[in-house]
């Protein structure tokens, strides 16, 4: 198999095998959840809370500052890491025109160099963050494969992206192939992994939020 | 006649030694060879007596020759093709019919293992290779015949390196590349629908000069001409860099020649010369003329996804899996979350009552 | 004598809901919770990490719960939670989480974690995991009517004291009475100011108020224990004489998982509204003093700081209240770092104090509270919750250090403007 045929691969049945996997998987992981329901709670509310689980969706992604001293890397690599992987993802052009023909929604994309730069920032964040993982004794007890597997196909579009961009040790076409392939995996291995925080953080923080806002805190 | 050189010829035909040179100069940079090497590729072509070089067409159309010999004004390309070629070939060859194919027998037994072997066009192979005949012979039988008689083989044109449109989906004559047939004996893939003119004569001036291949890429491809993307050599990549691109053929990035990848431009994927050599003298080429590159010198370029869809888009609409994988997924979370709540239920109605005395075992 | 592996297991799929579904989904284990819990901070042990706490609730959702679970379980890849497991799991479900919900504060996927580790103590109990300590409060509870045996007999003779005391009559059984008043045995106990405190501020304010011979006890240690058949049992006695007695409100004391167990628990425990409303005593004395039925007179001039108590502050919302009273009676009034709903646990809550074999642990995380003290350098803690207040005296006494903790009632019920008698 030729790198064009492999990228022709990527950019069709893969692309499609991906696609299908990761819309089945995440629609299987929704109603898994909703489905299993929450009792109605009959103490009185503190106050009416409507909004008050959505103001925790938004609030949370701020932290306390007194995290800030405590986790203090944990944080700033996560933000690092977090915003990076959504402007590479979200703003460069092919990324785009990506989104575009399976949307049919459409963006300004920002200057290559830019993002360019903004991936090798990330890069070396997921790099901070794996060392983090393996040597901090809370995180080394809390992960195991499916943490590492996240963490590898999350790392391998950007690495592969970013080879790709600057033509490193592989021809471009096949590094663009294995780019896409590489995100592909990565649209696999989301439902069945830690990835699906993507999606389920927001039910997550809407519940904490109404859990506390019944009781008159924002949370 | 046949015992002039090649440099006679062209003398002969109102091409100076100083034209010449500068010829030979242009080719050697081509090829990526250092600048001292220009005088004994001078040196070696000019002195070389008409080759036997038997042209052989397929399944093709004839761009690639017409690409060759079809200029405004004779090119030193074209001369030199027409004065080296030509003991068999279809479309310049004033001999038709049986006197033909007489010549190219004899041509073959004459020079039996030293001749060049040219090839454009692919081959069928479907139905006995019945699609496509010379003078009752099929193409592969001709190949293999040529073939086993050749120095060398370039396959010219996409059809010839890799299939080219006769072998795009769904191939109904079964077309195939040279490479596919032909195992043992060297092969220079000169694809492109058609060729640059340069890259052409450059490969034949290469072979005939050290008489050897050129340095080869994993496709057979001469790295000297198809080492880099037309995206890596193209005068319009910073306008990528800093994210400028056409949206529409007539708007005013297009006019301000910014970057074609949004409307389609194959330039990352494809390896040509196009960017360097241009085409029709230096005059121009597709992407300076205001349209994307179709990657024609790749392979399956006509499969690849069409023209005018950007490189990162998907070559097939995914939307029916996508709606497929939704309801599956949404079936499949339905079945599940009966299941939990039939296990929750369950539980449920197993629940004996906690008291004091049962917080021990 | 009955508990079991099965009934825990049992218990743990019957708590199972969306939330707890949509939390282990989210989790990434960044490690972030660990820094928010005392019991990490103060021991540098990754086994407190609270998220971790939680391994056998998250195998049981993960293994029943999930499509992928069940097959791979099908398949015997992965091994269902074990009684060993569930044994192994008790320190850090019971010992090292007092349920202060700071955690919760912080996870930034939103994890409500203290949500779930009440969630898991359902199944630890039933499957008799339960620290003995716990186990014993409850018992008595269930059979004496108090955690620390505390029965009719010692409130009568503490009422009398008080009564003697105050010089004003405290009511018991009063059909019809606005206010229901609770206490907790701590209080009936060591803290008996603060049922004298409660009469001279209702008679100055003119509450109609009265005490019930059949639930004085506002304690809970079902909903400590996690056991929620006993925590019904429990908060139905309370229930029963409010609406024997026909009373408008009842006073949940200055004990923070007396008001949880009674404010937020109690209705989903018995399965219906409440026909009163349920009001912590210090929201019911912010709300006399700005309707100005609460006059103080003086204020303490010696600087002090407000210790929050985890279940009436972050997890009950009474947070501007207190605030609000030290703002009357204090002049130098200095939060500690960290006030309001962040603020640190006393690490005795969630039913640890009453677990003898989480002492040293407890008194261990207790350096976190004492740092803070450190730092801010004043000699008067003032609280709102009597189990804090044993838990944070016995830690003051084991690090020597001298600070004096208050009630905040009694503080307010100090500086009340005299009256003269009978008025």
């Amino acid at each position: 198999m030729s790198a064009m045929e492999l990228l022709l691969w990527a950019r069709g049945p893969g692309l499609g095998i991906a696609v299908a996997i990761f819309l089945f998987g995440m629609t299987l992981r929704l109603f898994e959840i909703y489905s299993l329901g929450r009792k109605t709670d009959l103490a009185a509310p503190r106050s009416p809370t409507p909004g008050s689980g959505w103001r925790t969706v938004f609030s949370r992604s701020l932290p306390y500052q007194g995290t800030w001293h405590r986790s203090g890397l944990t944080v700033i690599t996560g933000f690092v890491f977090h915003i990076g992987l959504f402007i590479v993802l979200l703003f460069l052009l092919p990324h785009i025109k990506l989104i575009h023909s399976l949307t049919g929604l459409s963006w300004p994309a920002l200057p290559t160099s830019l993002v360019d730069l903004v991936t090798v920032l990330t890069l070396i964040a997921l790099l901070v963050v794996l060392v983090h993982r393996l040597m901090d004794p809370v995180k080394r007890l809390l992960s195991g494969f499916g943490d590492y597997l996240a963490w590898a196909v999350t790392f391998l579009p950007l690495l592969t992206g970013y080879m790709a961009y600057h033509h490193l040790l592989l021809d471009y076409t096949l590094l663009l192939a294995l780019h896409i392939l590489s995100a592909e995996l990565l649209l696999v291995v989301f439902p069945f992994t830690k990835l699906t925080h993507t999606f389920t953080l927001f039910i997550a923080r809407w519940y904490n939020g109404d859990i506390a806002a019944r009781k008159g805190v924002a949370s | 006649m046949a015992d002039e050189t090649l440099l006679e010829i062209l003398k002969r035909r109102g091409i100076s030694r100083r034209g010449f040179l500068k010829f030979c100069a242009a080719t050697t940079s081509l090829l990526a060879l250092p600048p001292s090497m220009a005088v004994a590729v001078a040196d070696s072509l000019g002195r070389l007596k008409r080759p036997a070089v038997i042209w052989l067409s397929f399944q093709e159309c004839t761009g690639c020759t017409e690409s060759l010999t079809r200029a405004h004004s004779p090119s030193i390309e074209s001369l030199i093709f027409d004065a080296i070629s030509l003991d068999y070939h279809h479309t310049l060859q004033a001999a038709s019919g049986h006197a033909a194919e007489e010549a190219r027998e004899h041509s073959m037994k004459a020079d039996w293992g030293k001749y060049l072997l040219i090839v454009d066009g692919s081959i069928p192979l479907k139905d006995g290779g019945a699609y496509s005949t010379i003078a009752g012979i099929s193409n592969l039988q001709m190949l293999q015949e040529a073939a086993a008689g050749a120095a060398a083989i370039v396959a010219i044109g996409t059809c010839a390196a890799f299939g080219g449109l006769p072998h795009a989906q769904p191939n109904p004559t079964g077309a195939v590349a040279v490479s596919d047939i032909i195992k043992d004996k060297p092969i220079i893939n000169v694809p492109g629908c058609p060729p640059v003119p340069a890259v052409m004569v450059g490969v034949l001036a290469h072979y005939l000069t050290f008489g050897s291949l050129p340095d080869l890429d994993d496709l057979g491809r001469p790295r000297a001409f198809y080492g880099e993307s037309i995206h890596d050599r193209c005068y319009r990549r910073p306008f990528y860099d800093q994210g400028k691109f056409a949206k529409t053929f007539d708007d005013a990035g297009a006019r301000d020649g910014w970057c074609l990848f949004e409307l389609g431009c194959k330039g990352p994927t494809t390896h040509n010369a196009c960017a360097t050599t241009k085409w029709n003298g230096g005059t121009s080429w597709p992407v300076q003329s205001g349209h994307g590159c179709i990657g024609c010198s790749e392979p399956d370029f006509w499969d690849a996804g069409g023209f005018y869809k950007a490189l990162s888009t998907p070559v097939d609409s995914v939307t029916g899996a996508a709606a497929a994988a939704v309801a599956v997924g949404a079936a499949a979370g339905v079945a599940i979350g009966i299941a939990n709540r039939q296990r929750k239920a369950q539980a449920r109605a197993e629940h004996q009552t906690v008291t004091i005395e049962d917080l021990e075992k | 004598m009955s508990a079991s592996l099965e009934k825990g297991l049992n218990a743990l799929r019957e708590v199972m809901d969306a939330p707890i579904a949509s939390f282990f989904s989210s989790c990434v284990h960044c490690g972030m919770c660990a820094d928010a819990c005392l019991f990490y901070t103060e021991t540098g042990d990754a086994k407190y990490t609270p998220i971790y706490k939680l391994e056998p609730l998250r195998r049981v959702w993960q293994q029943e719960y999930t499509l992928t679970g069940r097959l791979s379980r099908m398949l015997g890849l992965s091994k269902p939670v074990s009684d060993a497991d569930l044994r192994n799991w008790s320190e850090l479900v019971y010992d090292s989480c007092t349920l202060c919900g700071r955690c919760s504060m912080v996870c930034p996927v939103g994890n409500d974690i203290t949500y779930m580790v009440r969630k898991l103590r359902e199944g630890m109990s039933a499957a008799g995991h339960a620290p003995e300590g716990v186990i014993g409060a409850t018992k008595r509870t269930i059979e004496l009517g108090s955690p620390m045996g505390v029965k009719l007999p010692a409130l009568q003779a503490q009422i009398r004291g008080q009564e003697a005391e105050t010089g004003l009559s405290i009511p018991i059984d009063v059909q019809g009475a606005d206010y229901m008043a609770l206490l907790s045995s701590m209080e009936i106990i060591n803290f008996p100011e603060y049922l004298g405190a409660l009469a001279r501020i209702f008679h100055q304010a003119g509450v109609s108020w009265t005490l019930s011979s059949e639930a004085f006890e506002a304690t809970n240690s079902g909903i400590q224990i996690g056991a929620s058949d006993i925590a019904r049992e429990i908060v139905g006695r309370i229930v029963t004489a409010a609406e024997k007695l026909q009373v408008k409100h009842v006073i949940s004391p200055e004990c923070g998982h007396a008001f949880t167990a009674l404010r937020w628990e109690g209705p989903n425990l018995i399965g219906r509204p409440y026909p009163f409303k349920v009001v912590h005593i210090l929201e019911l004395l912010d709300e006399l003093r700005t309707s100005g039925r609460l006059q103080t007179v003086g204020k303490e001039d010696a600087p002090l700081t407000f210790h929050d108590p985890c279940q009436i502050v972050r997890r009950g919302g009474v947070v501007r209240q207190p605030r609000a009273l030290l703002g009357e009676v204090a002049s130098d009034f200095r939060e500690m770092s960290d006030p309001g709903v962040w603020n640190w646990c006393c690490g005795g809550g969630g039913g640890v104090s009453a677990n003898e074999r989480a002492e040293h642990l407890r008194l261990t995380a207790f350096k976190r509270k004492k740092s803070q003290l450190d730092e801010l350098g004043v000699h008067t803690m003032v609280t709102a919750c009597a189990n804090c207040r044993i838990v944070l005296e016995e830690g003051l006494e084991h690090y020597n250090m001298n600070v004096k903790v208050v009630g905040l009632t009694e503080l307010v019920a100090e500086h009340l403007v005299e009256q003269e008698a009978g008025k």
